[in-house]
């Protein structure tokens, strides 16, 4: 920890950015990355885990894979289902990308998980937010807020999480509808007190997931119907959505699309569905800055998650106000933005 | 000398400062001048109904009240405050308990009572958006006809408003399994002090940027000024029931809630009463409580029918080991009605048995309920003062009800250091001094011994952000320095928690 504090206080003498890092496994998420490498793997292990207080406290550079191992030996798990991809991402990267998988549609988001964290600022002062308990409404809630910063404010060094037990009961089904019907039942159901913790559409056909106790579960595969898949293809198939390693993901160019659950849909298009219809993932080079028109059109944000942007932002851009409000943080937070300079905003400089 | 960061510090936190009464005079012209002549009240009777929130120890009679019906006249009023440099300070219903919206005398109350339209509502993408006059259980009340409801459901949800919830990041009874305002709100459409519409989020579950959506939900109106509220709905359960179980002892009451939760159960309400909670409810709602019981639990589980069998047979089994000794499941909407009545009644149940009470809002781990109860003890019989307990113990959060006679000479001060010393035990056993009210005017002393600092000028920094002038709702829910350089002088007076890292100037 002291050798990061000093390559920070090193870095903001000299005006020289960082670039922080875990395993680096979302290197290519963000819009640029710019300076000389920290890696926070250094500073890792879990603080503290009480399964009945449903926290964990991990510092920023504990592996994933240790944190699920460990909660899976209570019967835990981190709920939101943050993506690894193809390696074992740090939990300090999980959150400073606060990216959620399938089961986002039914227990919320990574921000919704995050109950406290600590703060290395540019001072290369330590600052402590949020805690270990379930409501904490003391001060602005700024833990959250370092949820998906990609280190924009500073270095997370510690987090504490809510985990939830795992579901006592999971059953996958699939069923062949068109896009367009997958939408609508997707809807539908969502408005119906069912258990679902997965509805995705791809290839011409919809999987939905059910979780929870098991009388709820056989009740509610009935009201569904379609066919029972068993439990490895399951896994391996919300495994390839939560980590994006779904052979959808292997075009050049994938836009990312987060619009209003029953958004209308663009026809035409290579296009997987997740998160009940919230969530939409376009393929192909044709897609392009119609993806940004389309979110817009229907209130939402489109990202260009891999492929070339012809010369705009990747993350949809922001509104005069809130730049701005962007630029006043950072400078308090990070005046000189050392920090992961370019990443968060695309026309971000040095001072 | 104070370093740079202390410069953050908002000028108008300071509760002294004054206005020249031609500037007050000049402010009230103004409003006058934008709104229609019933939406400025600046006479002495008009105003007293505004000098406090839900916090009545705490009273201020602001310089005038503006009442907006529209969004671009809450645009007007932020604008002339900010051109007349006087505080603003939003309002829902008042219903708050830590004075957040108490004013500053020089203020003018910017009250959002009369922007109380639900907007839209979309069953299929199941969202409500809504004025954030809106009272929280309009809401439901207007998702019903489709099976939808907006979870969050603080005990005063028929009067507050999703402004205010908003304010606060409101919880309720059932926040472990529902989650809190945070969790159930997706946008906020609303104004920065400079008068400049601000949206963050909005229909869609996530967007680009930092999550400012979060921060600005429980800033306690220091940020902006929403005027539009965009709210989750969720499918209401098909049923509900409640398990009542007794214990002779309050530490193994606590040990209960935490069996249930390691036993992989997240029960949809779980809340506790201790005996002299019951008590006081008892005689007033007749919920058939157990008296000789130590504590009582309360645990509802929801769901399908065969779901609902299959988790208070659980509870039940869990409830039973941990040591209870009487148990009774809810057989009717009647009877599970009854059985929260009494938890529901806690608050007016103090006001039928005291003069006064003051109710507390710390949070802390679950396994230390048992410490604090003891803890509690010990502070009724050296304060003096009774003190009754309700606890939503499922999430750990606290409402000890401290009773006083506001008539008695030195029963409030003695009240107030009673409920001091608890927050600082809820620090001390790792949790915070609010969970659920929020800080406001109330706890802003605590906020010195749960944050250093350089904490607290970060908080600063992120409300110069917001508001450079420091004209939204200032000296609440963040002690400036000087503020806590003398709470920590009282307390080395009272011979507790000394800050002796803090400069002194």
């Amino acid at each position: 920890m002291r050798e990061i504090q000093e390559r920070v206080i090193d870095a903001n003498r000299s005006g020289a950015p960082l670039r922080l890092r875990g395993a680096g496994t979302k290197d290519f998420y963000g819009e640029r990355l710019e300076g000389e490498v920290l890696d926070l793997r250094s500073h890792r292990g879990v603080i503290d885990y009480e399964p009945s207080e449903l926290v964990i406290s991990a510092r920023c550079g504990t592996p994933l894979s240790e944190i699920e191992a460990l909660l899976a030996t209570h019967g835990q798990f981190l709920a939101f289902e943050p993506p690894a991809f193809a390696g074992d991402p740090t939990i300090g990267g999980v959150i400073a990308a606060g990216l959620s998988g399938p089961r986002r549609l039914q227990v919320g988001a990574a921000r919704d998980f995050v109950l406290g964290a600590k703060l290395l600022e540019a001072s290369g002062e330590e600052l402590s937010f949020g805690g270990r308990v379930m409501k904490n409404v003391a001060g602005f809630d700024v833990s959250r807020l370092l949820c998906g910063s990609l280190g924009f404010l500073g270095i997370i060094t510690e987090v504490s999480l809510k985990v939830l037990p795992r579901p006592r009961c999971e059953h996958t089904l699939v069923l062949r509808l068109s896009a367009q019907d997958a939408l609508a039942v997707f809807n539908r159901w969502g408005s119906l007190p069912l258990p679902i913790s997965g509805a995705a559409w791809v290839e011409g056909s919809a999987w939905v997931r059910l979780s929870g106790a098991a009388p709820a579960v056989r009740a509610a595969g009935q009201r569904i119907g379609g066919d029972s898949v068993d439990a490895v293809a399951a896994a391996d198939f919300w495994g390839g959505l939560r980590h994006c390693t779904h052979r959808f993901f292997d075009d050049a160019t994938i836009w990312r699309v987060s619009v209003p659950s029953n958004a209308a849909l663009a026809p035409g298009d290579k296009l997987l569905i997740d998160w009940g219809g919230a969530l939409r993932w376009y393929a192909g080079e044709s897609v392009g800055a119609r993806a940004r028109a389309l979110a817009s059109g229907a209130g939402g944000t489109a990202l260009c998650w891999r492929g070339q942007t012809s010369g705009e932002s990747r993350f949809h851009p922001l509104s005069r106000t809130v730049a701005q409000l962007h630029r006043r943080l950072q400078q308090h937070f990070d005046p000189r933005a050392i920090f992961n300079r370019g990443r968060l905003l695309a026309a971000e400089a040095g001072a | 000398m104070p370093s740079p960061s202390h410069s953050a510090e908002p000028a108008w936190s300071d509760p002294d400062r004054s206005l020249s009464p031609a500037a007050a005079h000049a402010v009230v012209e103004a409003l006058r001048t934008i709104l229609p002549a019933d939406s400025v009240l600046s006479s002495e009777q008009e105003l007293h109904p505004y000098e406090c929130d839900g916090l009545a120890a705490f009273r201020q009679v602001p310089l005038a009240v503006a009442l907006p019906r529209t969004e671009a006249e809450v645009r007007e009023v932020l604008l002339t405050c900010r051109q007349h440099d006087v505080p603003v300070i939003a309002r829902g219903a008042g219903t708050g308990l830590s004075g957040g919206a108490m004013p500053h005398p020089c203020s003018v109350v910017l009250s959002l009572a009369r922007l109380n339209r639900i907007l839209d509502i979309d069953p299929v993408a199941r969202t409500a958006r809504v004025q954030p006059g809106v009272r929280n259980l309009e809401v439901s009340e207007a998702a019903a006809p489709y099976g939808l409801y907006y979870a969050p459901d603080p005990s005063s949800q028929l009067a507050c408003t999703i402004g205010g919830n908003v304010a606060e990041n409101s919880g309720g009874v059932h926040c472990l399994k529902y989650g809190l305002t945070v969790h159930n709100v997706l946008g906020i459409r609303g104004y920065t002090i400079d008068g400049e519409i601000i949206e963050l989020g909005g229909g869609a579950l996530d967007g680009p940027g930092l999550d400012l959506l979060a921060l600005s939900i429980g800033s306690e109106g220091l940020l902006l000024v929403a005027t539009e509220v965009w709210v989750k709905l969720v499918p209401r359960p098909a049923l509900a029931r409640v398990v009542m179980a007794s214990y002779d002892d309050v530490g193994k009451a606590g040990e209960a809630v935490a069996a249930i939760i390691a036993a992989g159960i997240i029960p949809a309400g779980l809340e506790m009463m201790d005996r002299k909670a019951s008590a006081a409810v008892e005689p007033f709602v007749k919920a058939g409580y157990d008296l000789s019981a130590a504590a009582i639990l309360l645990a509802e589980a929801d769901g399908t029918p065969d779901e609902v069998a299959e988790e208070v047979s659980e509870v039940e089994r869990v409830l039973r080991q941990a040591g209870a000794t009487a148990i009774a499941v809810s057989g009717s909407e009647q009877e599970r009605l009854r059985f929260w009545s009494g938890r529901k009644n806690a608050f007016p149940a103090a006001g039928r048995i005291s003069p006064d009470y003051y109710c507390m809002d710390g949070t802390i781990p679950r396994k230390n309920l048992g410490h604090m109860l003891k803890a509690i003890e010990e502070m009724e019989v050296r304060y003096g003062l009774r003190c009754m307990n309700v606890f939503h113990a499922g999430d750990g959060n606290l409402h000890p009800l401290i009773l006083f006679d506001a008539n008695r000479a030195g029963e409030w001060e003695r009240a107030d250091r009673f409920g001091a010393e608890i927050l600082e035990l809820c620090v001390q056993l790792g949790g915070t001094i609010t969970g659920e009210h929020g800080v406001g005017i109330e706890k802003i002393n605590s906020m010195c011994v749960q944050f250093s600092p350089a904490e607290r000028a970060a908080f600063f920094a992120i409300k110069k952000a917001f508001d450079p002038h420091g004209l939204l709702n200032p000296g609440k829910a963040i002690p400036t320095l000087r503020r806590c350089a003398e709470y920590g002088k009282m307390h080395i007076r009272h011979g507790a928690l000394p800050h002796p890292d803090l400069p002194r100037f």
